[in-house]
């Protein structure tokens, strides 16, 4: 176990490097003069220079990325093109948001989801069933940037109720978990949980089939297990891989959320890349998905060392 | 005339004298990485030293428990797996020097356990026993036509199943399919590795009286690879016991089932189910599993296992040494003056 | 020897006809099959079925309902034809939805079959790089690297086909290195076949399958992805008819028509969804070897 653990968070290493190397080269392949967005059209030759001096941009590659890696490591993401402040501030605000979305519509996406696919694998090749699969797929085909507005859209139509873009009163700013302010993350966080929901509802589907098929359920059953019983052994044989596909929702709900929070003017990292990519704000961009990866590989970490604790038999990586 | 040619003619130097197959200090060690960066923890000596002789025509059984090295040994004689040192001769010629891997792969063939496995499941029947001289630069119309005459050669109508895939025959056809597809580069020397061992016994006669008609009728000579002792008894000339990757004892089929010299020959034999019950030994049998190949034991590989064990035995690795005629054992207790209280004294 | 008395079997099909026979037996395929070929063909044919012209616009038309006269599927915030733009916007919409997919396919099952086949130090070399982009979510990949790259149909089809290839590299490389144990690989390099015959002849045609229904399970994340980065304004330009786009310029008049504002989203919701069920249709219409 604890072998394992530390060859898991060595590969961690060169995993975390080779993300920065490709958020690094964003800025690289991008075409034209990042500078261009902030110089007056006419500047001159020696204005130019200047600014790339500044912004490191005349030194070889290989160095531009050692120092910026080395900025990265003591906290410095550097500083936005748009703005001309530290982007590390820019994006503190906005990553919390952004979490707070995604971890709400997960938990919503869980919960449905298990209860959908616990439903669907006791009572395979039923009607229940058959409503069920059709809802996963359904909640993995849909596009979801799609939904929010129709979402918006029933609200408007069929209830007397506009609801509400934005973060609430005093924006992001100012959130307290009351309902002036819960009532903006509702429609959002459910929208979202809608592909996670799908994901899970399939996977717990699989799983409670595949376990109430196997012979020591049957075995439990005949020594007089009661049901309750037996819907205890069918969580604790679900759960690892469940909270795992669970866990790796949240990343892509972390990484996902551009769309949605752009339909729902959510003041998240979404928001913010947007934001990025319109005003050509390569280090804003740049900085917003380095932040953004590493959760991911943070998390994918997360979700394999509590698997491997719950249930020893899966090592992966 | 080069070694190519004469191949292909079959009157290389020699004559009938002249082994087809000839192995020396065959090894394979295969690595086993683990650890915190993948190194190499530890070797696993799959063939360890192995040598013998096949000569033409005849048939070569070679037996072990699982694990003994007995696949690896054929897989590394037809070079799926190249050794780490050693040296094969096909026909006096040395492979890889005198006579490169491509014309060894002409003179020998193979035939694997699983008949499934073996045949790929989108190729038709006729396709599978095509592809070999297809490869070879034999015209589509010829090599079919001589997928069928193969197919009549093995007992399967070719009307009835050259069109047909895999999944559609039983075991016992797909091996005589395997068995027609490794027939199909018309080799001189067919190693045969389980051939019959996953197959219904009432096939596995079927198949096993086959392959002597066909040793007749074409000349072939084999290397017969299975953990069955009543198949290999019955269709070999010659037997090689194997022990984790080394030669236990060889010697002719009616030597080795009557007289064996090497204790886990005898153990083998005596855990052998028989009929007949003058031929029950008074053998203890085999105790224990094989040790980890991972960690052999030191000097004889057997010693953990072998009722007559000495100190010698702990100490020294046994070399193979003459017995009788043709027939060698690997134990200080056939060896004069190894030290064994069993053993002669020497001369 | 004689041969072994079989009772007469019925004529032998290949595989795939096998597979084809069994697909058109499930009506939920065969019925997705049917809507995305009409949506697909009329695309295709879009000049030839006497619509109106997609780019004109008029002012005092805009935003008619849903079964004005004239305008079966009512007028968008420019007071264009909205079906003529729904049926010109499938073009470029399943184009930058299915290349990134075709795309990936390709150069997915070339390196995931090299490095299966090679194994290796190759084998670690290709997969240890397509780690890399398995760190990252595929949305903020695709978003990433459009993103970067900046608006435009060729970056978006760019963008996605890098997002899609190490899934369908990592799948090849798996079934791969699977075929490559069997012992039929074996014994055609004992035949004497070298390795690009090898692969060709055995490894190709017992591979391609299973990728080729992964492949077909991305195409509905394509199309939703494609027609989101258009959605974001990284994509076509206006006044292009593409979905995405559309839903995005329409977003404007969701309080007006509602259900115009919906359209192009329901198209690419047909879409997705027809080519997941097509896509498990065609799984299990494989999986069994008969």
């Amino acid at each position: 176990m604890l072998v394992y653990l530390i060859r898991r968070l060595l590969y961690v290493v060169p995993i975390a490097l080779a993300v920065s190397v490709v958020c690094f080269s964003l800025v690289h392949i991008a075409p034209g003069d990042p500078l261009v967005s902030i110089l007056p059209p006419d500047a001159s030759q020696a204005l130019v220079e200047q600014m790339k001096k500044s912004y490191g941009f005349d030194r070889p590659i290989p160095v531009q990325f050692a120092i910026w890696l080395g900025k990265i490591a003591q906290g410095d993401l550097g500083t936005s093109i748009a703005t001309s402040r530290p982007v590390l501030q820019e994006i503190t605000k906005a990553v919390g948001n952004t979490l707070m979305l995604a971890f709400a519509a997960t938990l919503i996406g869980f919960t449905l989801g298990c209860f959908f696919g616990f439903v669907a694998g006791y009572f395979r090749d039923t009607l229940v069933d058959r409503i069920a699969v059709t809802v996963s797929i359904l909640g993995v085909s849909v596009p979801h940037y799609w939904l929010g507005m129709v979402l918006v859209i029933c609200f408007s139509v069929l209830l007397p109720w506009r609801p509400p873009t934005g973060a609430g009163p005093g924006s992001s700013a100012a959130w307290v978990w009351d309902w002036e302010h819960v009532k903006y993350l509702i429609l959002p966080a459910v929208t979202m949980s809608v592909i996670p929901m799908g994901i899970v509802t399939r996977t717990v589907r699989a799983l409670v089939g595949d376990i109430l098929s196997q012979e020591f359920v049957d075995a439990l059953r005949a020594k007089g297990l009661t049901d309750w019983g037996v819907f205890q052994h069918v969580v604790k044989n679900a759960a690892p891989t469940a909270l795992a596909v669970m866990g790796l929702q949240l990343g892509y709900l972390l990484g996902g959320s551009i769309l949605i929070e752009t339909v729902f003017s959510w003041p998240g990292t979404g928001f913010l890349l947007n934001a990025a990519i319109f005003q050509r704000d390569l280090p804003l961009l740049q900085g917003t998905i380095l932040v953004l990866a590493m959760f991911f590989v943070v998390l994918n970490l997360l979700v394999d060392t509590v698997q491997t604790a719950i249930d020893p038999r899966i090592r992966r990586g | 005339m080069s070694g190519a040619e004469a191949l292909r003619q079959g009157q290389e130097a020699g004559g009938p004298a002249q082994p087809l197959l000839q192995v020396r200090a065959l090894k394979k060690h295969f690595p086993i990485r683990g650890g915190m960066l993948g190194r190499t923890v530890a070797t696993v000596n799959a063939v360890d030293g192995v040598a013998f002789e096949v000569a033409k025509g005849e048939t070569l059984g070679i037996v072990g428990e699982s694990g003994c090295g007995k696949s690896t040994t054929a897989r590394l004689l037809i070079r799926l797996i190249e050794p780490d040192s050693g040296e094969v001769r096909f026909a006096g010629q040395s492979v890889g020097s005198e006579i490169p891997v491509a014309e060894l792969r002409h003179g020998v063939q193979m035939v694997f356990q699983d008949s499934f496995a073996s045949l790929n499941p989108r190729l038709t029947i006729e396709d599978s026993i095509a592809f070999g001289p297809r490869v070879r630069g034999v015209a589509e119309a010829e090599a079919v036509h001589k997928a069928h005459d193969l197919l009549r050669r093995v007992g399967l109508d070719p009307a009835q199943f050259a069109r047909r895939y895999p999944h559609e025959l039983s075991g016992g056809q797909r091996q005589r399919v395997n068995i027609a597809r490794a027939l199909a580069l018309a080799p001189r020397l067919l190693i045969l590795d389980e051939p019959v061992s996953a197959l219904d016994k009432s096939v596995e006669a079927q198949v096993l009286n086959l392959l002597v008609d066909l040793k007749q009728s074409l000349g072939l000579t084999y290397i017969f690879v299975s953990h069955d002792l009543n198949v290999v008894q019955y269709i070999s000339d010659r037997v090689m016991v194997m022990y984790l990757g080394r030669v236990a004892e060889i010697g002719p089929v009616e030597a080795i089932y009557r007289d064996a010299r090497h204790p886990y020959t005898r153990a083998l034999l005596s855990a052998m189910p028989s009929m007949d019950p003058d031929r029950r030994t008074q053998e203890a049998p085999i105790a224990g599993d094989p040790p980890n190949p991972i960690n052999p034991p030191s000097g004889c590989l057997f010693h953990t296992r072998c009722p007559y064990a000495e100190a010698v035995c702990q100490s020294t690795a046994p070399a193979l040494a003459p017995v009788k005629d043709r027939h060698s054992a690997a134990c200080h207790m056939e060896i004069a003056g190894s030290g064994h209280s069993k053993a002669r004294p020497a001369a | 020897m004689t041969a072994i008395a079989l009772p007469a079997l019925p004529p032998t099909r290949g595989y795939w006809s096998a597979v084809g026979r069994r697909l058109l037996q499930d009506k939920v395929t065969v019925a997705c099959g049917i809507v995305l070929l009409a949506i697909i063909l009329a695309a295709i044919f879009a000049p030839y079925l006497g619509l109106a012209d997609p780019y004109r616009g008029s002012i005092i038309r805009r935003l008619r309902p849903i079964g004005t006269p004239g305008y079966l599927l009512g007028t968008d915030e420019q007071g264009r034809d909205m079906l003529a733009r729904l049926v010109y916007g499938g073009r470029l919409s399943l184009f930058i939805g299915l290349l990134p997919v075709f795309n990936a396919f390709v150069i997915g099952t070339l390196l995931g079959v090299t490095a299966g086949f090679v194994g290796g130090r190759l084998n670690a070399a290709i997969m240890r790089t397509i780690d890399v982009f398995y760190a990252f979510p595929s949305v903020l990949l695709a978003i990433a690297i459009s993103g970067a790259l900046g608006a435009g149909v060729l970056n978006s089809v760019v963008s996605l086909t890098i997002v899609f290839v190490p899934p369908i590299a990592r799948v090849a490389e798996s079934v791969t290195t699977q075929v490559r144990n069997l012992d039929f690989v074996d014994a055609a390099r004992a035949s004497g076949a070298g390795p690009i015959t090898i692969i060709r002849v055995h490894i190709l045609n017992n591979v391609l399958g299973p990728i080729f229904v992964y492949a077909t399970s991305l195409i509905s994340v394509s199309m939703i992805l494609a027609a989101g980065l258009s959605f974001l304004g990284l994509g076509t330009k206006p006044p292009e008819p593409e979905w995405g786009l559309m839903l995005n310029t329409l977003r404007t008049a969701i309080y007006v028509q509602p259900w115009i504002a919906a359209l192009p989203g329901t198209m690419i919701f047909i879409v997705s969804i027809c080519f997941n069920l097509m896509s498990d249709g065609l799984r299990s219409a494989m999986d069994v070897r008969r």
